[in-house]
């Protein structure tokens, strides 16, 4: 399952950064985040829990840029 | 300007002035630090802030982190030396800023201007209720609800005029700036700005698989498709400032241990950590691709993805189907021969009377031929009597007007009623015509070449493309006539569709560059999908090219795959220059650094200069 979220980051760095950060959350299988359109794409692994993944997506890229925000 | 910029716009501003003051202040010690520390602070405390969290969260290489050490570490160089020289560490804070500033500015500002720039999206759709019309959100409005456009507003969901004309402008959509006229029963799609009369249409899809709502679907998911330049910076980033500060640690420690002169060792060090964000790359890369995605579609060329971009800008094979893509797919009388005229000149009055008979006999006759012929005498319903039409299955059509029989049809035809058909010298399909039993002479239709055919393939020869091959259907003759007229010297008639995948493939195995195929996406979906880039034609309403190609051109237009190349090739050559340009500065800086010959100043300027000059350039990406 894919979904698209709005996200808010300030620097292009930063926001490879939180893709790196989405990509070894759990329940993550592949996520993608593009700068230009402030949009990340998560795939989520089979049977994972959207609601409970989000919230440790957002956990794990605020750990690595406290200024970034994920709306879900 | 948002909140947050206009704010830190205000920081650097303050920050700068009292700078400037400073420099004309005489004070010294204590008093001098806490002077200078003021706009240090004023405009660095969210660095350090965010470098404070960056160390709880275990982030050393945050870039915050590394900005804010290198700062402290000229100040703390200053007070060690007495040299009381704090200019320097609120400089690179200053400049930092800034830089920071810009490119959020700039990145912002094009955000914003490349999604204008696609604003096809429609904000709601007119239904009349009750005589009053009312304004609805268009994702709630059923399949076969009638819709009121008014001038100057949106299509928002595509379906059929009912009643009204008037002039559409779908420049958002094909880049063309020639508006259209429709009418009454012509179909219409969204994103189109109705510009001067009062449409009713009735939607024949949701507003969700209309037109615009797909392709802003399209656009705005392309830049996900990453290129490979874009992985290879984000792979050369990850590596960059971990080495870059594993060096600065060493400079740090190996020469001062060796010479003992810690001071300027440590000063050299602290210049690498300034220079070690990867930013200018990591933003004007993928901001390239997103300016020259977005350049694209204004000029009606709709790119899937950035790595499709990439591919496009390689391709030096374009593999071309022929009905529909170099020519319109529309059979139209290319001339007609009466028997008197022996195929050399045209003879007005006997060729309008062969026109008139063959209108007649095929006035009931669905064929697309048959349209062709009506087409070429508009004034068919003219009051003549048309009697007994007989369809004869293979041949042709025989019916009788005003009282004279006429047969129209193949030479089979011709040869069964005992009329003596003469060949014709010009190539396309030949209709003869027999009145009464004798043979009165012929017609040529044939399928029109589109208008800017023959210069889209001089200009894919300009620029670069080598190797032109045209795949078709059609009989040898006609593929032979249409080639040698276009200037393409490699085709291949008589395929069905399995047979053009395989003569792709050939084309493919034999290549070393990339293959692109342009067709109109109809019945070649699987040529189409097995080419390094798929080009669709004409997606205005054809759901299936959408779906197959890798590049959609938004018209009918040939030369809009030229377009599409040299829009690549444009955007990658930017993306080459940023490439070199930004490693090739860093790593200069850091040389200079190492030997002592750059000083603070210069790694700053050169950092940030870097970024501005990336961006800028990534912009022109736009400009197409």
């Amino acid at each position: 399952m894919k979904k698209n979220y709005k996200i808010e980051v300030d620097c292009a760095n930063c926001a490879q950064k939180m893709e790196d950060a989405a990509n070894k959350t759990a329940g993550v299988k592949n996520a993608v985040v593009n700068f230009m359109t402030l949009k990340m794409q998560v795939e989520f692994e089979d049977g994972a829990n959207v609601k409970e993944v989000m919230p440790r997506v957002l956990e794990s890229c605020k750990k690595i840029e406290p200024d970034c925000e994920i709306y879900f | 300007m948002n909140r947050k910029q206009r704010k830190n716009l205000i920081r650097i501003i303050t920050a700068s002035i009292l700078m400037i003051f400073l420099q004309f202040v005489e004070v010294e010690g204590a008093a001098r630090f806490v002077l200078y520390m003021l706009p240090y602070l004023i405009v660095g405390y969210d660095i350090l802030i965010k470098a404070a969290k960056g160390i709880k969260n275990l982030q050393p290489l945050d870039e915050n982190f590394l900005m804010a050490l290198a700062t402290v570490g000229v100040w703390a160089l200053a007070i060690y030396s007495g040299s009381g020289d704090y200019t320097e560490a609120v400089a690179v804070m200053l400049f930092y800023q800034v830089g920071e500033w810009f490119e959020n500015f700039a990145v912002g500002r094009s955000r914003k201007n490349i999604s204008d720039l696609m604003d096809i999206r429609p904000d709601y759709a007119n239904v009349e209720n009750l005589g009053k019309l009312e304004q609805i959100d268009p994702s709630e409005i059923e399949i076969g609800t009638t819709i009121i456009i008014q001038p100057g507003e949106k299509i928002p969901i595509d379906g059929v005029i009912i009643e009204g004309n008037s002039i559409l402008n779908t420049s958002a959509l094909t880049g063309e700036s020639l508006p259209r006229n429709v009418s009454t029963g012509d179909e219409v799609i969204s994103g189109c700005i109705n510009i001067n009369g009062v449409l009713k249409v009735q939607t024949t899809k949701l507003f969700e698989d209309s037109t615009a709502s797909k392709i802003l679907d399209l656009v705005e998911n392309a830049s996900s498709r990453k290129s490979k330049s874009e992985n290879f910076i984000t792979k050369f980033a990850r590596i960059y400032t971990p080495a870059v500060v594993g060096s600065a640690a060493a400079l740090a420690i190996i020469p001062s241990i060796v010479t003992g002169d810690f001071e300027t060792w440590l000063y050299r060090a602290l210049i690498f950590l300034v220079i070690s964000c990867p930013c200018a790359l990591v933003i004007s890369i993928p901001l390239t691709f997103f300016a020259g995605l977005g350049g694209a579609s204004r000029a009606g060329v709709l790119v899937k993805g950035s790595n499709f971009l990439e591919t496009l800008s390689k391709v030096r094979t374009v593999v071309m189907d022929k009905t529909g893509t170099l020519t319109r797919g529309i059979f139209e009388v290319d001339a007609v021969h009466p028997i008197s005229t022996n195929c050399i000149s045209e003879n007005p009055t006997e060729a309008r009377q062969l026109l008139h008979y063959s209108a007649h006999v095929e006035k009931y006759s669905t064929h697309p031929i048959a349209a062709s012929l009506r087409k070429a005498y508009p004034n068919e319903n003219d009051g003549c009597t048309v009697e007994n039409v007989e369809e004869l299955a293979g041949l042709g059509i025989r019916a009788e007007v005003n009282g004279n029989v006429i047969h129209v049809g193949n030479e089979k035809l011709m040869e069964k009623i005992g009329a003596a058909w003469k060949p014709c010298t010009k190539i396309g399909t030949i209709i003869h015509v027999a009145v009464n039993g004798e043979y009165a002479g012929h017609i040529i239709v044939a399928d029109k070449l589109k208008p800017h055919s023959k210069k889209a393939i001089e200009k894919l020869y300009e620029i670069g493309v080598n190797r032109i091959v045209m795949l078709t259907g059609d009989i040898k003759k006609v593929a032979e006539k249409i080639a040698g007229d276009l200037g393409i010297k490699e085709f291949y008639s008589g395929l069905l569709p399995a047979q053009k995948v395989e003569h792709l493939e050939k084309i493919l195995a034999e290549k070393s560059f990339a293959v692109a195929f342009v067709g109109d996406g109809i019945n070649d979906a699987p040529v189409l999908a097995r080419a390094d880039i798929g080009i669709a034609m004409g997606a205005m309403g054809a759901d299936a090219a959408i779906e197959a190609a890798d590049v959609v051109l938004m018209d009918d237009d040939p030369l809009k795959i030229y377009t599409a190349i040299r829009i690549a090739k444009k955007t990658l050559s930017i993306v080459k220059e940023n490439i070199y340009f930004a490693i090739g500065i860093k790593f200069l800086c850091l040389i200079l650094g190492a030997v002592g010959v750059a000083n603070m100043w210069f790694a700053i300027f050169a950092d940030v200069g870097v970024m501005v000059i990336a961006v800028l350039n990534a912009l022109r990406a736009l400009r197409i």
